[in-house]
């Protein structure tokens, strides 16, 4: 028993229930949840997407959206008052100052026309009678504490200046500025690169000790849950599924949702001792020969326009040059702005290039014309990451599906139908949902019929721009099946882009780590996961957070940007090169 | 292959509006406050438009019809003018006029603007810069001395005012489509159907046009409120309608020098159109409510 267990409670939800419309539209988005804070814990909330998570946590503070959601009924205890029956006035007053929160989203949750220095003091002024200067000390100290260089400088930048890791500690800062007595962090590292996740996840476990503040983490990453969390609460469809400590909830969960969560949860090194991607299907299509060739690709984004300056640019990729195997899957890992997605939608002449060589198939992409480029493309299909926006909302999945055989003339008619149909049933939806619109259908099943558009006209490559990233956990090892058992079954080949290295070693057999819009390490899937050589990979790898409380992800080595070699890659061991 | 597939790819476009997306967009048409009742006033315009001949008692033209400036009374309901006409008989004449004035100009501007804008929003580079400055300039000048300078080309008279105002609307038509053109440009989708091999036709008549008209069938109801006032303001002006023709802004910019002895003659006609116009205004909110997807998804 932890001293803590015995102490009273700090927060005690009861019985919480929150429903979305009205009538016949009424949607119960939240259940009967009913959970105790401790003080000093940080108590995870975690579920897939619609698990009421969030709009539980956004009740405590007065933040559900007016009129269409209703707190219909429960209790939240909070220092002798309930927080669901207060008066705005009074909530206004704790919102902010006893109870802060941090959001997912750091650049919409700054108002960007505001000095930091001005958004940091205007809670003390309001909450704690602080003088300006009292306040703007204050908030330099936080500025420090939360790790940012040069706090009198950054107190008079404006958000667009800072990096998103950068914002999201201003962000911190200004929840802990008040010294709260608990903070909501919602999802506070999702929007946020792995190696910037690390260092803010041991920011606020190193704050939480100094301010003895009790967290309410809400998130979806299994990872982050085993690093952060005291105790568990898992959500699914509003309703409390099981709550424990973390180490049991990991070790031995109770209920069949938790286990299954739990298992669908990609592990990084689960598939460390395997050459190549587990085979799912019998008699795999065996395909050989390259059909990828790329080498010198060059992209500078630069702006245009009669006064922009022609020197200088954004250069997107830098000398970028692979090849891929028919039926092989390269990953291209690295961070947001590495170049990763320019470099697929290079590939496929979505972007003109400044210079460079692209071969599918021996015909070299570049030289073709537009007919003839439209013609290439039946060769080469493309999943994209928001299953959302890429289909278009106005045309049913049936149409949208059959269209890249419209296109190029494939079928039509019955014969087409019944393709189509086919194509429903291969990637696991179901015939009837041929007639519906994409608004219709779940993330998962948009992601199945972004495929199977994919697959209608039989491509041997598909490039695939993060096609999990905006998936839940447990769709997402589904979809992750799939594509394998597509591969291994139509010979596909794979230009696998992704920023989660745990997927990257289930699906790759080669792996390419891409920083800066250059290609800093690139070699088969074990040599570059379990043998890397480069800096930058190794620090990739080592901020990945493990999902398992038992075992604490090492120190984060340090690296230095300025002297992280980035030249031309140079070969180590036969196939496996790096940058030097 | 280009030209063999865009008959089959204008069919596509067409049932891309299936009858169950059709059947949604009333339900949520009817269900918004705003779109009932706008609804209801366009219809009774069209009816009153239709139905003039039957149901006016006089003829809107026929002088000495009754005693002239008689106030609204059982047989003149609204009271007759200052050429014994029956107001109530000239009313229900100028809602043809009225719907003619929103249907053409609307027309002339929706279909060039979205021309115009569709062009220029995809086509993007030179094309697009040349397009679009030129529209700006045009935006610069007030929409009413457009229209005047298209009158003083064209000549005076009702359906003339009709052109100018529909030209003279056309920059905010091109600009509107070619800023929804830009977003959907933007989108995923879009990239995705250029990856998937689509043609210029496909990529503008099945991706762009789908999701551009409908900000535009809203932007055109709510134009026809602004066309309507428009052309009343030029017969007010005596540039548009002319005698003895039954619109309500003639019969307004008639009524001046008889306010204090006639009320009827204005206040019938002023009525007309401000019910006119706010009964289109409120068509068009219903319409944008019953297409947002977020009240779709319901």
């Amino acid at each position: 028993m932890t001293p803590e267990m015995t102490q009273a409670p700090l927060l005690s939800v009861r019985d919480l229930t929150i429903a979305f419309g009205k009538g016949a539209f009424r949607n119960l988005a939240v259940q009967n949840l009913s959970y105790d804070l401790m003080p000093g814990e940080t108590l995870a909330i975690v579920g897939e997407s619609g698990s009421g998570k969030s709009v539980s946590s956004m009740a405590l503070l007065g933040l559900l959206p007016p009129r269409s959601a209703t707190i219909e009924g429960g209790s939240a205890l909070f220092e002798g008052k309930d927080l669901l029956h207060l008066p705005e006035g009074e909530i206004r007053g704790i919102r902010g100052d006893r109870i802060t929160m941090i959001f997912q989203e750091p650049m919409t949750s700054l108002t960007p026309v505001l000095r930091i220095g001005l958004q940091l003091t205007e809670a003390l002024v309001e909450h704690k009678d602080m003088s300006k200067a009292q306040a703007e000390a204050r908030a330099k100290e936080m500025l420090e504490l939360v790790g940012l260089d040069d706090p009198e400088r950054r107190l008079k930048q404006f958000p667009h200046e800072l990096s998103g890791g950068m914002r999201q500690r201003v962000m911190i800062a200004m929840a802990m500025a008040a010294d709260p007595a608990i903070l909501i962090a919602d999802e506070p590292t999702t929007a946020l690169d792995v190696t910037v996740q690390a260092q803010i996840l041991d920011l606020m476990r190193d704050l939480k000790h100094r301010f003895g503040t009790s967290i309410i983490l809400i998130t979806h990453d299994m990872g982050v849950v085993a690093e952060m969390a005291d105790r568990v609460v898992v959500m699914n469809r509003g309703r409390k599924v099981e709550e424990g400590p973390v180490a049991e909830i990991f070790s031995a969960p109770r209920e069949a949702y938790t286990k299954k969560l739990l298992d669908a949860v990609p592990r990084l090194g689960a598939f460390a001792a395997a050459a190549a991607p587990r085979t799912v299907v019998a008699q795999p299509k065996q395909v050989s020969g390259r059909l990828v060739h790329t080498s010198g690709m060059n992209k500078t984004f630069r702006e245009s326009g009669l006064f922009a300056s022609k020197s200088t640019g954004t250069a997107a990729m830098q000398d970028v040059g692979f090849d891929l195997d028919a039926g092989e899957t390269l990953a291209l890992v690295g961070e947001s702005g590495s170049g990763k997605s320019t470099t697929g939608r290079a590939v496929l002449r979505l972007l003109e290039l400044d210079s460079g060589v692209i071969e599918v198939d021996g015909t070299d992409m570049r030289k073709l014309g537009t007919n003839a480029m439209r013609k290439a493309r039946r060769e080469m299909q493309m999943i994209f990451q928001d299953p959302f926006a890429s289909l278009n909302p106005r045309i049913s999945a049936g149409r949208l599906v059959a269209e890249p055989m419209v296109i190029h003339g494939l079928s039509s008619g019955k014969e087409m139908e019944d393709r189509v149909e086919q194509l429903f049933l291969r990637v696991g939806l179901e015939s009837d949902h041929i007639r519906r619109y994409p608004h219709e259908f779940s993330g998962g099943q948009r992601q199945r019929l972004s495929i199977a558009r994919a697959l209608s006209v039989n491509p041997k490559l598909i490039v695939a721009d993060e096609p999990t990233s905006a998936l839940d956990v447990s769709v997402q090892a589904q979809v992750l099946d799939l594509m394998l058992e597509l591969q291994q079954s139509l010979g596909l080949a794979y230009l696998f882009i992704s920023h989660d290295m745990a997927v990257v070693e289930e699906m790759a057999h080669r792996v390419a780590v891409m920083r800066r819009g250059r290609i800093v390490e690139i070699g088969p899937r074990q040599a570059v996961l379990n043998d890397p050589r480069h800096p930058y990979t190794r620090a990739l790898l080592a901020a990945v957070p493990v999902p398992d409380p038992g075992r604490t992800r090492g120190a984060l080595p340090v690296i230095d940007a300025a002297t992280l070699p980035m030249g031309a890659l140079a070969e180590v061991a036969p196939q496996h090169q790096v940058a030097q | 292959m280009v030209h063999g597939s865009s008959t089959a790819e204008l069919a596509d476009t067409l049932a891309t509006s299936g009858a169950a997306r059709k059947r949604s967009f009333w339900r949520a048409l009817l269900a918004s406050p705003s779109g009932l009742i706008g609804l209801f006033v366009v219809a009774l315009l069209v009816f009153c438009a239709i139905a003039a001949p039957v149901i006016a008692p006089y003829d809107p033209l026929r002088m000495a019809a009754g005693p002239r400036l008689d106030p609204p009374s059982m047989g003149y309901i609204m009271g007759t003018d200052d050429f014994g006409r029956d107001v109530f008989s000239r009313i229900l004449y100028g809602a043809r006029l009225t719907l003619q004035i929103g249907v053409i100009a609307v027309g002339i501007s929706l279909t060039c603007g979205l021309l115009l804008g569709l062009v220029a929003g995809y086509s993007s580079g030179w094309t697009e810069r040349v397009l679009m400055r030129l529209v700006d300039v045009l935006f610069s000048f007030t929409e009413i001395v457009i229209a005047l300078a298209c009158l003083a080309i064209f000549g005076v008279g009702l359906t003339n005012a009709m052109i100018a105002i529909g030209i003279a609307s056309i920059p905010f038509y091109a600009r509107v489509t070619h800023s929804v053109v830009l977003v959907e440009k933007g989108k995923p989708y879009f990239e995705a159907a250029i990856a998937a091999g689509a043609s210029h036709v496909r990529l503008i008549f099945i991706h762009l046009l789908p999701n551009v008209v409908p900000t535009l069938i809203v932007i055109g109801t709510l134009g026809v409120s602004t066309a309507v006032l428009a052309a009343a303001g030029l017969s007010f002006l005596g540039l548009g309608a002319q005698p003895p023709q039954p619109e309500w802004g003639f019969m307004l910019s008639s009524s001046r020098d008889l306010i204090s002895r006639a009320p009827w003659m204005m206040i019938f006609p002023g009525l007309a159109i401000a019910v006119t116009v706010l009964g289109f205004n409120l068509l068009g909110d219903g319409i944008r409510e019953a297409l947002d997807p977020r009240q779709r998804q319901r």
